[in-house]
């Protein structure tokens, strides 16, 4: 790889302060994909602010919800006790990614960070918008089996890979950041990655230098019945080709409140409104499922390899909303 | 009565694995080693205008940077332009880099940078600017497929009888077309070498299956005679066929150690083996196959057409088993070849067979379909009791119960024959069968065995063991014939200094080099006797050697095994230190009054998601018959690693290629999907040995390859089975079952 500087930081303040301060400096977490995108050339900062020695790891209870440290490690999170017993969503979603032994490295910060796997974005000889503005989108009219089918541009048609993400916008996470300034702003999970219009370099709104420092979850009314289903070419260590994390808060068998947050169709999680709009009220039955899962799909637009996901999306849905809700 | 054959052992290299102990290509050190690394091209065809390594060669610890322009010319005709071989039999002029500024393929080696660290190579090889004049370039075999012709080695199969009228006439007839998409080995060991010269004499660790072939081929490379040459390879952690030929780094690597006069070590990063050793090539197979109502098959046409480079003629044989299998009068079979700009396909495990066993067994499963007869009765109705080619009978074949076995464990007399008729919940079930073979190999290899007085044996050949156990197969046939406690022989290979063996591909090594093992400890027990009867009281007087055997230090007569005499004592009395022996094994001419054949029955059963398309091989049960098994322990290990690659080859694997660019855009694990440990489910393998005396003295066939040559067939079967969808193009994703 390039040289680099390498700073272990000692304080949250100082972290943000020394990223923000450089322009090609950037945060190393569990490292599980900047360290494979540098020797890829793909990322190619100058200096690594290392903050996994900051404090910043604690689970705890909070406020009626819970609040995740950024750099506990993805492992840690699924298997804690009041992860798993309140939101066996996000439980489920971290364990259907990467392996056991990148969970035990990577931290929940880095996973919200972790970048594309579009091919055209790991091979530096070819076009990429994302790795190389101004080059051109190689896989809008290449390969893109794995791309987009929704909030795609003709500058990027590259998704967000992860897994947890998608839990955690059907979960109502805030992501917590600080800046060099010293400010702290919450942004919802569902604001956290952007669509990549014109600018897709930018994968999600934080801006340079801001660091996460936790992820909040609220209390939740979805625990008892919600499924994460992950759709992919293998059965484990694979990404997507579909998921969807499906949560449910049944009354008498009537949908008193829905999520459907679809990963791998775009460049953020995906939730669908019409989705929930059209479950809100209904009974919890195969038939209105079915009908969620067309409104959940109905705005997609395929390219030319991944017109499978349209389907498969819809079916996911009818899937994973009938694990949800133990019909299936 | 046998010691060792037959019995299982577990490997006699396996604890130098687990430890760390075993030394593979890319950890040799060498005094003042420097480090290459490749610079690979990003266009498909044409020529470098410009290749600029200034910046390059400023960076830290850069010794030199090699290009075309200042490499110098290997092999016979140092020209300007590069002279391709014509084949991939001609092994001593397989493709090498640098040697001129043209472009057959994306991703060809451009430059090699060589630098004090690794580190320090790799960072420089990313300063290195090139240019291309770009010419119109094809990398899609359907685009070309037209244009398809016969390889220009060896002349093109006879059809057998009048295959096209018997079509016509046929009351029954399947037709269909299938494909298989370029796959890669991907073992888990990368390429390297690391090569370090002593003036004219060039010392080379090398990933090999080959080391006398890659002896050839820097032979011939650097002009220097073949002894200058050494090549080791001790231990290789798979290949799979794609160390068989040459690759282009052996003497890469050599030419920088040779110019720079230091030693250099050359490995391949995982992107650079998808275009640095070959691969399976891209297949389209035109199958029709017609029969009487009775099943009785009467016509068969199968046609491949798979991808070459520009530069080289490979032929992957697709059709060459297609012709062995059934019993069928007419039969037209032929394996044609289309130019791409890729680099040149290899052999990669079960080469033409798997591929063409995709097809064909594919072809009978929809066959027994359009006839409504159950599948495994089609191909008993059809059973080959000779060679349907030659004539010739069988020097053993135990398929037929293979068939039976296969189908009694695995419970195929349940099998509801409608398809999407048996159900597990939600998911449907398919059961699915297809046959495998594999050719019955052997080829000339030599084994030395010194058998020392205090009963401990050295045994050498250069062969390669690439995981199939044949470190602890060879130390147990000369155990066995020695009459020695296993732990006193010690059994090497991989090394140029030993007996030349064959290449270990095509499943022949224990039919070829354990039948030298044999012969040579054979050979050690009548020199003994001979020494043994120079002594007139040697109770041994008037046998001869097919009359002894050794068993614990003892020379004796089978038929009174209280005729000995000592074997150490027999040393001393002849005043010898040790006897050493070397046996060349042949193919007995015997063979060519048969024909000589591996075959095995697969069963497999797959459980898929009908909503989402997800596939599970939930029981494969594998039964194969390929003669006498010598370890079986290892054996089963084999099978199941080829029921492995079956999965990955039906459910997983295919090379992408972006064909705007000639580009391979997965070359990397993460995105070339191979199985992972929860793929794979329930594996059953067994045997049905065979008493044949006619292959080899040892009775042996080839397993390595057999053992995946059926499954793709198999799970496909089962897939179509299951759901009512036939799946013709490999690999069977979500994606193609919605």
């Amino acid at each position: 790889m390039r040289p680099f500087k390498y700073v272990r930081a000692s304080d949250a303040a100082a972290a943000a302060r020394a990223v923000a301060a450089n322009p090609r400096a950037k945060f190393l977490g569990g490292g599980t994909n900047i360290l494979d995108l540098m020797k890829e050339d793909v990322e190619r900062p100058n200096e690594l602010v290392d903050v996994t020695r900051l404090k910043l790891s604690e689970i705890k209870a909070a406020s009626g919800g819970v609040s995740i440290g950024a750099l506990a490690k993805n492992s840690d999170t699924a298997n804690h006790p009041l992860i798993r017993r309140n939101y066996p969503l996000l439980t489920q979603a971290i364990v259907a990614g990467a392996s056991g032994q990148l969970r035990n490295m990577a931290t929940n910060g880095g996973n919200l960070l972790q970048r594309t796997r579009c091919q055209y974005f790991y091979d530096t000889a070819m076009p990429c918008n994302k790795r190389e503005p101004g080059t051109g989108c190689g896989a809008l009219e290449g390969l893109n089996r794995i791309h987009a089918i929704f909030g795609w541009s003709d500058k990027c048609v590259a998704t967000y890979p992860g897994d947890m993400a998608n839990a955690l916008y059907a979960l109502d996470a805030v992501v917590r950041v600080r800046g060099a300034s010293g400010r702290e702003r919450a942004i919802p999970v569902g604001e956290f990655h952007r669509l990549p219009g014109d600018t897709p370099q930018q994968d999600s709104n934080l801006a340079h230098g801001e660091l996460i420092t936790a992820i909040d979850l609220p209390k939740s009314n979805f625990a008892k019945n919600s499924y994460y289903l992950k759709v992919r070419d293998r059965a484990s260590y694979a990404f997507a080709l579909v998921s969807v994390a499906a949560a449910l808060e049944l009354e008498r068998g009537r949908v008193k409140q829905a999520r459907v947050v679809l990963g791998s169709v775009a460049h953020k999680p995906w939730r669908s409104l019409e989705a929930e709009a059209a479950l809100v009220g209904g009974p919890a039955s195969e038939e209105s499922f079915r009908r969620a899962a067309e409104a959940a799909l109905a705005g997609a637009k395929p390219l030319a390899h991944n017109g499978y996901k349209v389907e498969l999306g819809k079916r996911a849905v009818v899937r994973a909303l009938m694990r949800a809700s133990r019909l299936a | 009565m046998a010691r060792y054959i037959g019995k299982e052992m577990s490997r006699v290299d396996g604890v130098a694995k687990v430890t760390g102990r075993a030394k593979y290509a890319a950890e040799f050190r060498a005094p003042n080693l420097a480090y290459g690394f490749i610079v690979l091209g990003t266009m498909a065809k044409g020529r470098i205008r410009e290749i600029d390594t200034r910046e390059a060669e400023r960076a830290p610890g850069v010794v030199r940077v090699f290009t075309h322009l200042n490499a110098p010319k290997l092999g016979p005709k140092a020209s300007t332009e590069y002279a391709p071989p014509r084949n991939t039999r001609e092994q001593d002029k397989s493709f090498r880099a640098l040697q001129s500024d043209r472009i057959y393929f994306n991703m060809q080696p451009v430059a090699l940078v060589v630098a004090e660290t690794y580190e320090q190579a790799r960072y420089a090889a990313r300063l290195v600017r090139v240019s291309y004049d770009t010419e119109r370039h094809t990398t899609d075999t359907e685009a070309v497929r037209g244009s398809a012709r016969a390889p220009s080695q060896g002349s093109p199969p006879k059809p057998r009888g009048n295959p096209e009228a018997a079509m016509k006439a046929a009351p029954v007839r399947v037709e269909a077309e299938y494909r298989i998409p370029v796959e890669h080995h991907n073992s888990m060991e990368p390429h390297a070498a690391v090569a370090a010269w002593e003036g004219d004499k060039l010392t080379i660790f090398d990933k090999t299956q080959d080391v006398y072939g890659v002896r050839a081929h820097l032979a011939t490379s650097f002009g220097v005679p073949e002894e200058n040459v050494q090549v080791v390879s001790p231990y290789v952690g798979g290949a799979f066929g794609a160390s068989l030929r040459p690759n282009y780094y052996p003497a890469l690597t050599a030419m920088a150690a040779r110019e720079l006069k230091r030693p250099i070590k050359v490995v391949y990063t995982r992107t650079q083996m998808f275009t640095g050793h070959g691969y399976r090539p891209y297949t389209i197979q035109k199958i029709a196959l017609g029969a009487e109502a009775s099943g009785k098959l009467t016509a068969m046409i199968h046609q491949a057409v798979h991808n070459t480079s520009a530069f080289e003629e490979f032929n992957d044989n697709t059709t060459g088993f297609t012709r062995q299998v059934y019993a069928c009068p007419n039969l037209l079979a032929p394996t044609m070849i289309v130019a791409t700009d890729l680099p040149t396909p290899t052999w990669m495990r079960a080469p033409g067979a798997v591929s063409g066993m995709f097809a064909l067994e594919c072809a009978m499963d929809e066959l027994a379909y359009a006839l409504k007869i159950d599948p495994l009765e089609l191909r008993l109705i059809n059973y080959a009791e000779t060679d349907p080619e030659s004539g010739r009978p069988w020097s053993s074949k135990a398929l037929r119960e293979c068939y039976r076995l296969g189908a009694e464990k695995f419970g195929w007399k349940d099998r509801k024959f409608e398809p999407r008729s048996m159900r597990d919940g939600r998911l449907l079930v398919g059961w699915g069968t297809a046959t495998g073979v594999w050719g019955a190999f052997q080829r000339p290899a030599i084994a030395r065995i010194t058998l020392r007085p205090d009963g401990t044996a050295h045994v050498t050949s250069a062969t390669s063991d690439i995981g199939p156990g044949t470190y602890t197969v060879m130390t147990m046939i000369a155990a066995e014939y020695l009459g020695l406690e296993i732990e006193r022989v010690k059994f090497e290979l991989g090394d140029t200094k030993f007996p030349r063996a064959p290449a270990q591909g095509g499943s022949q090594t224990t039919s070829s080099v354990g039948s030298a093992v044999h012969g040579a400890a054979l050979a050690v027990g009548a020199k003994l006797l001979t020494l043994a009867n120079q002594d007139a009281s040697s109770p041994l007087k008037g046998a001869t050697a097919s009359d002894v055997e050794m068993l614990d230090g003892r020379l004796r007569l089978k038929s009174d095994p209280s005729k000995s005499v000592s074997v150490a004592g027999v040393m001393r009395l002849n005043n010898l230190s040790e006897v050493t022996e070397t046996f060349e094994s042949r193919p007995s001419p015997e063979r060519q009054k048969y024909a000589t054949m591996a075959h095995g029955a697969q069963f497999v059963e797959v459980k898929v998601d009908p909503d989402i398309g997800h596939v599970r091989v939930t029981r494969a049960i594998e039964v194969t018959a390929c003669g006498k098994i010598i370890n079986p322990k290892a054996s089963h290990s084999q099978e199941i690693g080829g029921v492995v690659w079956g999965i990955g080859m039906a459910l997983q694997e295919a090379t992408e290629i972006d064909h705007r660019y000639g580009r391979i855009m997965n070359p990397n694990l993460q995105h070339y999907h191979v199985p992972v440990n929860a793929d794979v489910h329930e594996v059953e393998t067994l045997f049905v040995e065979e008493d044949d005396k006619v292959v080899n003295p040892l009775g042996v066939k080839g397993m390595g390859e057999l053992g995946m040559v059926g499954i793709p067939a198999a799970i496909a079967n089962a897939v179509f089975h299951a759901t009512g969808k036939r799946v013709r193009e490999l690999p069977i994703t979500p994606d193609k079952l919605l």
